[in-house]
């Protein structure tokens, strides 16, 4: 229902609470716990300041490169915490707060962007893959894992997130239309944060919106505004009970805003304008969540200040354990290429141990 | 005469190639209005407009698939692929059909093209951002693979790959877009495809590298002054010079071959074959490879084991003259 009333051909975007927290369409509110609403929220305030703090790092040069997701929390977390524990989380690069909410700790996202590769060893039962950097390539893998579900019966589904300039490459139409033609328990969200590095949305292509992309492969698609937590988890969790129906998959463009750089060697103010930027940060997802949550009275300014608080003292240990933890050991870039070392890696291996000793390096 | 990184020099050869031959045109990810994510194409968007320089969608398919076309019907596309290891995508397109074009229609068309790509390890990137992948396309017969160590060699054989008939694989060495600076000639000029340089004659041992091993090469074998080392940088991958190798494996007796590429079926198994073919009685030590290991490159807390040090080409240098039979 709510995609014939937020069709996207006629210009309609879903939104429940609008930029102030104020509930533009009550009818739509979705019910959903407090613990959950809480967590939701948790996720939120550690994302947004670890992330912050992720710049900060960098530009100090404690961290190499760093994608933000400032402006994007809600997109990511309005939609996972809809899906259900079973469910697997298939990442592009710019998902911190999906992976926090589902169980990738902070430790594992900072290791990764310090440049090791334990840091996509995520721990036993949380289902997720690691972070995809080459753009498109993770819808397929999204529909492989929902085809393995279904055939095998399992009550899972998978959510695959993308940026908008990834929904103009081959795999990414690849992808949903493989999972369209097998009606796979398959949720899409694309993070249209309106680039694609430098280039702006409109320039990447000449549809209207990117949900409508849905229409040509026989799936439902709506625009959601990604800055509302609710709407974001009204949109998936219909798209997950059509997935948990056999319905197949969803297409969901969350309109959002990267209020960053995209990532930290990029300077945003060669393609986009202040202005722009000020508009979007009066839309920023955390404000009006937390109004929200203040007018359920789930929430207190009180608890709110400590919750920054916390997640401050949190990151920064968690960063200094990161930041000491050294580099990978030689074996490291061996070992993990095929089950057993083959007589060429030993080899090669044998050789630069025998390099570094001779050399008293 | 202006000194310029490699980086710069690029820039120049595209602007001047553009300024003299209407049909350029420059295209790829981020490379228009921002003029690439390495400002290698800043400031042509400017100065020859959107319909010659313009930022395509996400798509490496469809940045070469089409560049194919406009080869065919008048233009020289010289494209970017943001980094090597995006370039893969569009590696069907290359594989199947810009490799093809002049064999499949017996010479009736012809794809005078460029596809442009940093490359290369120890920068301390993320995933994909690091790989040399020249092998991929060493391998690919009707491509041809050309990398400058030099921004003199940059510009002269980014002109000449432009004005090439054949399409060509130009991968730019990043870790040294900006490391250094060198005198480059104003006008144009052209170092021809298909030739190596001797960096430093010498009589020991022939060293053999590209890209941004040259310049590891030359540090290791500075402080090495007791081995008189020849210097070679390949310049093209493919074609191969032979003479220039076979020659100085001749007079040498001794070959180290030293690239980030894998060493399983790499560039140095073609050369240490054509050393075996061509220059086999010459030898006086096993030719020897120093080369990436068979794994996929590390991130950069453990990029250091992979990357080839000047101690590590040193090394191995003075081993290869120890060798006694
Ligand atoms: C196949 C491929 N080509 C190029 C790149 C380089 N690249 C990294 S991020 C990016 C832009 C992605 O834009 P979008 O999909 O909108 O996601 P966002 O970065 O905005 O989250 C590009 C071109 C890549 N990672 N993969």
């Amino acid at each position: 229902m709510i995609f014939k009333d937020f069709d996207p051909l006629k210009g309609k975007m879903l939104q429940i609470l609008d930029q102030n927290g104020k509930l533009v369409q009550p009818k739509l509110e979705p019910t959903i716990d407090k613990d959950i609403l809480l967590k939701m929220y948790h996720t939120m305030v550690l994302g947004r300041v670890s992330d912050d703090k992720a710049i900060q790092y960098q530009r100090q040069g404690r961290m190499l490169t760093y994608a933000p997701n400032h402006g994007q929390e809600a997109a990511q977390v309005g939609s996972i915490a809809a899906m259900k524990d079973d469910d697997w989380l298939v990442l592009a690069f710019r998902e911190l707060n999906a992976m926090l909410y589902k169980g990738v700790t902070l430790e594992q996202s900072y290791l990764y962007w310090y440049g090791n590769e334990m840091g996509s060893k995520y721990d036993e039962g949380v289902r997720v893959l690691p972070i995809n950097v080459p753009i498109g390539s993770q819808i397929n893998h999204a529909a492989g894992l929902a085809y393995a579900a279904k055939l095998q019966k399992k009550d899972e589904a998978a959510i695959v997130y993308i940026g908008d300039g990834g929904t103009s490459h081959g795999e990414f139409h690849e992808g949903v239309n493989f999972s369209g033609l097998f009606d796979l328990p398959v949720v899409i969200v694309i993070q249209n944060n309106q680039y694609a590095i430098s280039t702006p949305r409109r320039k990447a292509t000449k549809a209207k919106t990117l949900a409508q992309k849905a229409i040509a492969y026989g799936i439902p698609g709506i625009q959601v505004d990604g800055n509302d937590p609710l709407a974001m988890y009204l949109a998936t969790s219909v798209a997950r009970e059509r997935a948990g129906k056999g319905e197949g998959p969803t297409l969901i463009e969350a309109v959002t805003y990267r209020m960053g750089p995209h990532t930290t060697s990029d300077n945003p103010k060669l393609y986009r304008s202040d202005e722009e930027v000020e508009e979007w940060k009066l839309k920023d997802p955390l404000i009006r969540f937390k109004a929200y949550l203040i007018e359920k009275g789930y929430l207190t300014e009180e608890e709110d200040e400590q919750l920054y608080k916390d997640a401050k003292e949190n990151v920064k240990q968690t960063f200094q354990k990161v930041e000491t933890s050294g580099d990978v050991p030689l074996e490291d870039i061996f070992r993990y290429t095929y089950d057993e070392m083959t007589p060429n890696l030993n080899e090669q291996l044998d050789e630069y141990k025998a390099y570094l000793e001779k050399a008293g390096a | 005469m202006a000194t310029k990184t490699l980086l710069e020099a690029v820039n120049e050869a595209l602007d001047q190639s553009m300024e003299q031959d209407q049909s350029v045109v420059v295209y790829g990810e981020d490379v228009g209005f921002e003029g690439g994510v390495f400002r290698t194409t800043a400031g042509l968007q400017e100065k020859y407009g959107e319909g010659r320089v313009f930022d395509s969608p996400i798509a490496e398919a469809a940045i070469v698939g089409s560049a194919v076309g406009m080869a065919i019907n008048g233009l020289k596309p010289v494209v970017e692929m943001q980094f090597s290891g995006f370039s893969l995508p569009a590696y069907n397109q290359i594989v199947t059909h810009v490799a093809r074009f002049r064999n499949r229609s017996r010479g009736k068309y012809h794809l005078p093209l460029v596809i442009r790509m940093p490359y290369g390890g120890g920068v301390k990137a993320l995933e994909h951002h690091s790989e040399s992948l020249e092998t991929l396309y060493a391998h690919i017969p009707g491509l041809k693979l050309v990398i400058p160590s030099t921004p003199y060699d940059a510009k002269g054989l980014l002109i000449s790959a432009i004005k090439d008939p054949d399409p060509v694989i130009f991968m730019e060495p990043k870790r040294i877009y900006r490391a250094f600076k060198q005198e480059v000639p104003e006008e144009m000029y052209e170092v021809p495809i298909g030739k190596a340089r001797i960096v430093k004659p010498g009589k020991d041992l022939t060293i053999i590298a590209w890209g941004a091993l040259v310049r590891e090469v030359e540090k290791a074998m500075k402080n090495t002054p007791d081995i008189d080392a020849e210097i070679i940088d390949l310049r093209t991958i493919s074609p191969i010079d032979m003479d220039t190798i076979v020659e100085s494996v001749k007079k040498t007796g001794r070959v180290l071959i030293v690239h980030e590429a894998y060493k399983t079926f790499g560039p140095g198994a073609e050369l240490v074959s054509i050393v075996n073919e061509k220059a086999f009685v010459y030898l006086e030590a096993p030719p020897k490879r120093l080369a990436g290991f068979d794994v996929t490159i590390p991130l950069p807390r453990g990029e250091q084991y992979f990357i080839i040090s000047p101690e590590q080409i040193a090394f191995e240098a003075k081993q290869l003259m120890a060798f006694k039979a």
